[in-house]
């Protein structure tokens, strides 16, 4: 499908993977993320509390302080304070599949 | 794991609420509307074939269509008989829409538009004030709420599609308007006159509980306990920040009236007037940083607090339940 139109990272992922990227970009609309991040295809809000995650798959760190891994980053979508105690990020309420959607669709941010 | 399936946005169910009427004082509104698409659709049909007539037709058809019969008929006698019946069973079908003749069973609550929220006033059968909240109106499914319409600055306009049509909120004035949800369940409303600004982000939310759940809700509508923890040091920043000079807090120090009553902001449904999902990371973003999200609203952003801090206010706001 449009293999060439696709990154190189892109072309590793299959289906399910396209279909957590895409869950993951709506929980993050519906979830209100906007409230404190600028996110790539999210138009309103664009908050400035929090940074810009365009070509967040691109850092070596989350937060400045810890590894950008699949598994770090689904628990710190949720609860950003039990891993980085001094964030302004609180603990958001939401199911383990969207922390994890929400976590697979911030890692195919890539800068283009 | 999917996630559960996601409560539609408002965006994409804005478009067919007006056409979904969940009340019988916007029924009325919807028959109306479509039997204007439909009639208007059926008199331009009309109108297109005679043009076909009269630019291809036989002789015969063209002078049969040009005589004075058919100008009496198709140009005086159906437009009179249409628009009479029309306006007659308009006028018929909305009468009840009005709120001249009441019954004496409605639920009243006062709405005052303000610039960029809503203050929501619950009201006794007298129409004294028992209860103030902001954003959001609670009422029972199946019975008629009669609201009390005002606005503190500018016009605005109080519009829930699917309960009922538009009412103008104008300074000075009170205006009534009839609302009822047949079924329980969260309708989106939205100021409709241009009010300045962030009108666009002028949201609200209307839920309708079945009775039992309405009166247990009446029931709840305590300031919630003192709170404990990270919530607590909240509530002291809160207090020290000046946050209590626009925001009211019942049961608390916390009694300014410039800004929405937050002693149940935790149980709203939305935040930043129907515009955001509630949760304490909304809330640290609104706190932080509001012109961000809603540009104009007169919250200044509070940038002088470390992460901790902002945290623990966001804790104690979703705290009042």
């Amino acid at each position: 499908m449009m293999l060439c139109a696709c990154q190189a990272a892109d072309l590793q992922s299959g289906p399910a993977d396209r279909e957590q990227v895409a869950l993951g970009r709506e929980a993050a609309e519906r979830l209100g993320c906007g409230a404190c991040h600028i996110l790539p295809g999210i138009d309103w809000p664009q908050g400035k509390v929090g940074p810009d995650l365009h070509g967040f798959a691109d850092r070596a760190m989350i937060a400045g302080q810890l590894p950008n891994k699949p598994e770090i980053l689904t628990r710190f979508v949720r609860d950003a304070p039990s891993l980085t105690p001094g964030t302004a990020m609180p603990a958001v309420p939401m199911e383990d599949g969207e922390a994890r959607a929400i976590a697979a669709w911030l890692r195919s941010l890539h800068a283009s | 794991m999917r996630p559960e399936a996601p409560v539609p946005a408002m965006a994409s169910t804005w478009l067919p609420s007006v056409l979904d009427p969940a009340g019988p004082y916007a029924q009325p509104v919807t028959t109306l509307a479509w039997a204007l698409f439909i009639g208007g659709f059926l008199v331009l049909a009309i109108v297109i074939v005679a043009l076909f007539i009269a630019l291809f037709g036989s002789p015969k058809l063209k002078s049969r269509l040009g005589g004075e019969k058919a100008i009496w008929i198709g140009g005086f006698a159906f437009p009179v008989v249409v628009l009479t019946a029309l306006l007659i069973w308009g006028l018929w079908l909305t009468s009840h829409l009005s709120a001249q003749r009441l019954t004496g069973d409605e639920m009243r609550v006062r709405v005052i538009g303000e610039m960029w929220w809503w203050r929501v006033h619950y009201l006794d059968d007298e129409g004294r004030e028992i209860m103030r909240d902001a954003n959001e109106l609670h009422i029972p499914a199946g019975r008629p709420v009669l609201l009390d319409l005002e606005a503190a600055d500018v016009i605005h306009s109080f519009w829930v599609p699917r309960l009922a049509g538009k009412m103008d909120m104008i300074p000075g004035r009170t205006n009534r308007l009839l609302i009822q949800a047949d079924k329980p369940g969260t309708y989106h409303g939205q100021c409709a006159e241009y009010c300045g600004g962030p009108h666009a982000l002028m949201g609200f939310v209307v839920v309708a509980h079945s009775p039992e759940d309405f009166a247990q809700w009446q029931a709840s509508r305590r300031p919630a306990p003192a709170p404990e923890g990270m919530a607590a040091r909240g509530a002291k920043l809160f207090l020290d920040s000046g946050c209590a000079a626009c925001h009211t807090i019942r049961g608390t120090p916390a009694d300014g009236l410039a800004g929405p009553d937050l002693t149940h902001v935790g149980s709203r449904r939305s935040l930043g007037a129907g515009i955001l999902p509630n949760h304490a990371g909304t809330l640290a973003g609104w706190i932080a940083d509001s012109q961000a999200i809603k540009p104009g609203n007169r919250m200044p952003a509070y940038h002088q607090f470390t992460g901790e801090e902002l945290r623990a206010i966001a804790d104690y706001m979703a705290s009042r339940r």
